[in-house]
């Protein structure tokens, strides 16, 4: 091929001739045409052809990079040391996890990981939109008791959080509800019935998350140009549907990453509540390996748990994130699903289309 | 043009049924009385006193930072003034008037004076996520009540006036620069309302987009809506005006018809303005 270019690319010039052919084909029309116009070094040189030469109907040779392959290759040979080494070392004990990996306590113990991501990720985001506001407003009271609160619940260790919850009782024996500085009481109660364990994770990880979320959905709002609330008010639109309207859906695209990033974290920062031997997912695997000596295969299945819930989490997030870049993309990208609908369909076909052209 | 007519007649409708107070051909009058604005230490509203009739078309001119589009946004309070006062048809926009006070109104109020101001930004502030549609029928459904299916149907017709009716599904990032201002003056047309700004309208747009949008805004200027339009287009200014403000520092320098204006102005500053700004072919 390369060849073939520069066969026509250089009728005249030999001196130049040897080092295009190591060059692919399209690079050798720069020497050729510098060649063309100014007097080479062959001087027998007829007069120029007039217009340059024509290799519109050469195909174009993509660059090649061996290097990539060399790079391809040793990652490659990587994955599969490591694959190998996990199936075939025996210390691993794959058995014990396959055993222990829908026990029933250890699903009992997910599930609870579960409710308690559910319910404090979903809690700490209402809280954390709602003091994102407060940091947003023109009251400077609102404004700073927003920023203390972050500034408290972000710089206090979330195991220390746990375990004051839980001992909020040492603090204060009774919680009780009443009008302020009087000894007016409509409703009292112990503090230890009121504060379980349950409740004690749930309050822990709620405001610690809240903290956290606070600021990443205040960065998706200021992240929205300014134009867009003008443009909304000077339209008439009331406040509350400026900020769900028009607002809220752009601040997604900046929000929903790291929202995740959090979630996921959360998702793991509920093995914390350990502390408080409340039995969700990692306790129970704990309680377990304490009895059966089998520490790492057990610790391998809370590990895989969590990856599975990261990577449901992940497909989660793909699809959210899809929906609300409507409109700041020209074209959405296809998705995982559509490109192997695609690639199966354009594979499919492929026969018929390589017998037409003959 | 007959969509044009039936809308104007429509808005006629509306308006004397809706206040009552003021008759058809008054609507729309803008008064500017002694309106001063800072930021910070710099004054950039001078007390300014201006008088746009209904129905008129007033295109402020002037360089930059002279205060022009400040003044534009204070007319619908985007921008609060520091003193005097603007009304419209006679009535005050964002005060009322309590004994010998002016109390600013609560948002409700001046949300819904805003709705009689349409405006129209430099940078389209379209909303991205939004359709070309959508972002014309939000504002009569949140703003005036009107069902989802009315307001679309009065979408589809005005994105038809400007031109972009088989573009309706269209996100703006699928548009080009002038198709997306037309969207923006459907969208401000969306709301009937008596008064519409155009701040710079076509300063984003590439040269060869300016056209399309000018032209729309030359429809709109024969409708008989007031418009006050603040550009850096000295034709179309002399094309469409009918009052030509020329601001420079905070201050109207100098105001009238645009021969007036640009053959025969009076100021020095005016004159050294346009010996700067107009092409000599101008002038001829």
């Amino acid at each position: 091929m390369s060849s073939a270019a520069t066969d026509v690319a250089q009728p005249a010039e030999s001196a130049q001739s040897a080092k295009a052919q190591q060059a692919p084909g399209p690079r050798s029309t720069k020497p050729a045409s510098a060649g063309a116009g100014a007097p080479g070094p062959s001087g027998t040189n007829p007069a120029p052809r007039g217009p340059a030469t024509d290799y519109s109907a050469f195909p174009l040779v993509a660059a090649k990079h061996p290097w990539r392959w060399v790079g391809t290759a040793a990652v490659a040979l990587g994955v599969v040391a490591i694959a190998w080494s996990l199936a075939t070392n025996p210390r691993w004990e794959w058995g014990v996890v396959a055993q222990w990996f829908t026990a029933q306590s250890v699903v009992n113990g997910l599930l609870e990981t579960l409710k308690l991501t559910a319910i404090s990720g979903l809690l700490g985001f209402v809280l954390g939109f709602i003091l994102a506001l407060m940091r947003l407003s023109a009251s400077p009271l609102l404004l700073s008791v927003s920023w203390t609160f972050s500034w408290i619940f972000r710089s206090t260790p979330l195991l220390v959080q746990m375990l004051l919850w839980y001992n909020l009782g040492y603090l204060y024996e009774k919680i009780s509800l009443g009008i302020p500085f009087t000894d007016v009481r409509f409703f009292e109660v112990q503090t230890t019935t009121l504060i379980s364990q349950f409740a004690a994770a749930v309050l822990g990880l709620t405001l610690n998350q809240a903290a956290y979320s606070a600021e990443i959905i205040r960065g998706g709002i200021l992240s929205v140009d300014q134009g867009q609330l003008e443009a909304a008010a000077a339209l008439g639109i009331p406040a509350w549907r400026r900020s769900t309207r028009i607002v809220l859906p752009q601040a997604m695209r900046a929000i929903l990453p790291t929202a995740f990033n959090e979630i996921i974290g959360l998702v793991k920062g509920t093995s914390i509540v350990y502390v408080l031997a409340y039995s969700e997912l990692f306790y129970t695997v704990q309680v377990i390996y304490n009895r059966t000596q089998q520490v790492l295969p057990l610790l391998l299945v809370a590990t895989l748990w969590y990856v599975v819930i990261t990577s449901v989490l992940s497909v989660f997030q793909y699809y959210i994130e899809r929906h609300y870049s409507k409109g700041a993309v020209r074209t959405l990208p296809l998705t995982p699903l559509q490109k192997a609908r695609k690639f199966f369909a354009t594979h499919a076909v492929a026969p018929n289309r390589a017998r037409s052209p003959r | 043009m007959s969509t044009a007519t039936a809308d104007q007649s429509s808005t006629d409708a509306d308006t004397a049924a809706g206040s009552g107070a003021a008759p058809a051909h008054t609507r729309g009058l803008v008064e500017i009385t002694k309106v001063r604005k800072s930021f910070g230490a710099s004054e950039v509203l001078k007390g300014i006193t201006l008088t746009v009739e209904p129905g008129g078309v007033a295109v402020i001119v002037g360089p930059s930072g002279s205060g022009k589009s400040t003044l534009l946004r204070t007319i619908n309070h985007l921008e609060k003034v520091d003193g005097g006062h603007i009304a419209i048809d006679g009535k005050l926009v964002g005060y009322e008037v309590r004994g010998k006070r002016l109390h600013e109104l609560r948002e409700k109020a001046i949300l819904k004076q805003r709705t009689e101001i349409g405006m129209v930004f430099q940078n389209f502030n379209l909303f991205p996520h939004l359709t070309a549609l959508e972002n014309v029928a939000e504002a009569p459904v949140v703003a005036h009540g009107r069902s989802r299916e009315e307001a679309r149907r009065r979408g589809l017709e005005l994105l038809d006036r400007v031109g972009l009716k088989d573009r309706a599904g269209a996100y703006p990032r699928q548009l080009s620069g002038g198709q997306q201002q037309r969207v923006a003056i459907a969208r401000a047309l969306a709301l009937n309302p008596k008064i519409l700004l155009f701040d710079e309208p076509t300063s984003a747009l590439d040269p060869e987009l300016v056209n399309e949008v000018l032209d729309v805004i030359r429809e709109l200027a024969k409708s008989g809506t007031t418009l006050i339009i603040v550009t850096h287009e000295m034709g179309f200014a002399r094309d469409v005006a009918d009052t030509v403000v020329f601001m420079d520092e905070g201050q109207i320098v100098e105001q009238g018809s645009p021969e007036q204006i640009f053959t025969n102005p009076q100021e020095p500053r005016t004159r050294s303005f346009f010996s700067k700004v107009l092409e000599p072919a101008f002038n001829i």
